[in-house]
């Protein structure tokens, strides 16, 4: 018996050793070096304070934190909207629906920021269009600006809101509504007693990983600007790819700080999501 | 009626927002020149024409696909035997899994590529074989997800149990029950990570840089010379991603219909 179940876990070791190799290994190395100042062998916490004293380095925090919270409300607000819609159709309309939203959601990075180029770049369709036609707001249009950098990030958090909000809306479509409004509700009551407490935990969850996505998010604005952008990400690529300013141990500092805001918006998800379990049964 | 009509405007105010720039990528592509009148100036194909006889593009493609490809095979070889063990003989080990695989969820490449560039940068080992490596990380969620539901789908544990009564060893049973009944899942969640691993850059970027390049690599390069000739690219690269996942599709909406 022993040995059968020994044979068993023989088939766990390729996944244990690639998991060790590829995800532990690095991790620990990452946060090791953390503690080193550049150049110096003893132990401390210099990197931590500089990033927290340079306005230059928390300023990226802030950047990002505010971005990716901006796109998120957007992003969401946009989805309530458009998952509740797709409801109304019919099963195979909403597939394909559905379908072209997994497509665009595909379309992230750096294809992504060279079609928004194409659109509302120097010389972009819309800026063209603009300028033929007068119109002022969009002639000045800067899409390397934080505006344009909100407008590529809500392009790809949309789909994934739609899809992860869709099944909610799902749930509660039909006779409910029927019978609140047999009960004497109007819409507008219904939505707000009914509607809204069962959707709440879906948004939770799902605007925590909306906003997971878009700290995490490089290659947007690398492809826009390089790495002009102060955004987190952007300042720990430059760290550690070997520009003039290399610095992989300030970089392994930013990133453990970036990983720590990332596994708390992961913890706060799955906290919602085992509450919506609950409720649900 | 009035009020469900009145829902699809902001719907379509989305779907606009969301195909715009595609179409826009397209018109690019096959424009001849577009800096300065609203509509293109002239249609052409030379851009596709070019693409396909550039050298460095091939080479990206066979790059994209070496990386993509070989992660997912090695992973699917590697995961779906220790999903099925976990799943039917250790399920005390799932909650440790699940553990890991939303670790993985939260790390996005920037964070992972800092930890293999200070882990590995000087061991020695080809950045190629990290790349890959980090990538079996990174789909781990598809595949774990995709592999642990169609286990279930089946009841793998009574399969094996009933297998094991009829006289088959617990690995011929796997091979040749288990398998062939998961097999459009595996498909699936393959085809999903394949597709992912194509579009990545940060960790490519990162880890290998110009010594390696990839077709997003390549993309990147391009955008700084010519519009026309990188819109291409993208109009082949949402193309590919179309197909593979239209394949998903059909493959996830066959399997409900055997169900």
């Amino acid at each position: 018996m022993k040995k059968r179940k020994a044979s068993l876990y023989l088939s766990l070791v390729p996944l244990i050793s690639f998991i060790i190799l590829f995800l532990f290994v690095p991790l620990i190395s990452m946060m090791y070096s953390s503690l080193f100042k550049n150049g110096e062998t003893n132990l401390s916490f210099s990197n931590y304070i500089e990033i927290f004293t340079n306005p230059y380095y928390y300023k990226s925090f802030e950047n990002s934190i505010i971005i990716s919270l901006s796109s998120s409300a957007i992003a969401m607000i946009l989805a309530l909207f458009t998952a509740y819609a797709i409801t109304f159709f019919k099963k195979k309309i909403q597939d394909r629906i559905l379908v072209m939203a997994n497509l665009t959601s595909n379309f992230a990075g750096i294809p992504l920021s060279f079609a928004f180029i194409v659109l509302l770049g120097n010389s972009g369709v819309f800026t063209i269009l603009a300028k033929e036609l007068n119109i002022a707001f969009l002639q000045h249009f800067n899409l390397y600006s934080w505006t344009g950098l909100i407008l590529i990030y809500v392009y790809f958090q949309l789909p994934l809101a739609v899809m992860l909000m869709f099944p909610a809306f799902h749930g509660i479509q039909g006779q409910w509504k029927e019978s609140a409004s047999l009960l004497g509700a109007s819409p507008l009551q219904f939505w707000r007693r009914i509607g809204m407490p069962i959707l709440l935990p879906s948004i939770a969850g799902t605007s925590s990983i909306l906003f997971a996505n878009a700290m995490g998010a490089y290659a947007s604005a690398y492809a826009l600007t390089g790495s002009t952008y102060n955004l987190a990400t952007i300042r720990i690529g430059a760290l550690i790819s070997g520009d003039i300013f290399a610095q992989p141990e300030l970089g392994s500092a930013l990133a453990v700080l970036l990983g720590l805001i990332l596994i708390f918006a992961m913890m706060i998800n799955e906290w919602l999501m085992r509450k919506v379990r609950r409720d649900v049964g | 009626m009035k009020k469900k009509s009145a829902s699809f405007i902001p719907m379509g105010v989305v779907f606009l927002y969301l195909l715009l720039p595609l179409a826009a990528t397209f018109l690019y592509s096959v424009s001849t020149k577009w800096n300065k009148t609203v509509l293109p100036e002239g249609i052409t194909f030379q851009w596709y024409t070019k693409l396909f006889s550039h050298a460095e593009f091939s080479n990206a493609v066979l790059h994209s696909l070496m990386l993509s490809a070989g992660a997912t095979l090695i992973s699917a070889l590697i995961m779906v035997p220790a999903i099925f063990v976990i799943v039917v003989y250790a399920p005390r080990l799932e909650k440790l899994l699940q553990g890991i695989v939303l670790l993985t969820y939260a790390m996005p490449g920037v964070i992972m590529a800092v930890g293999l560039l200070k882990a590995y940068a000087h061991a020695g080992v080809s950045m190629v074989v990290i790349t890959i490596g980090a990538y079996l990380v990174g789909i781990m969620p598809y595949m774990y997800q995709g592999t642990r539901n169609s286990l279930r789908n089946i009841h793998a544990g009574t399969l094996m149990e009933a297998a094991e009564l009829l006289g088959a060893s617990k690995f011929t049973a796997f091979l040749k029950i288990i398998v062939p009944n998961i097999l459009t899942g595996i498909l699936v969640s393959a085809l999903l990570s394949f597709s992912i691993l194509f579009g990545e850059f940060v960790l490519a970027n990162l880890l290998l840089g110009g010594s390696y390049e990839t077709v997003q690599i390549f993309l990147y390069q391009q955008l700084s010379k010519s519009g026309h000739f990188a819109s291409a690219i993208v109009v082949c690269y949402f193309l590919f991603i179309a197909i593979l996942s239209s394949l998903v599709v059909k493959f996830t909406q066959r399997k409900k219909e055997s169900l």
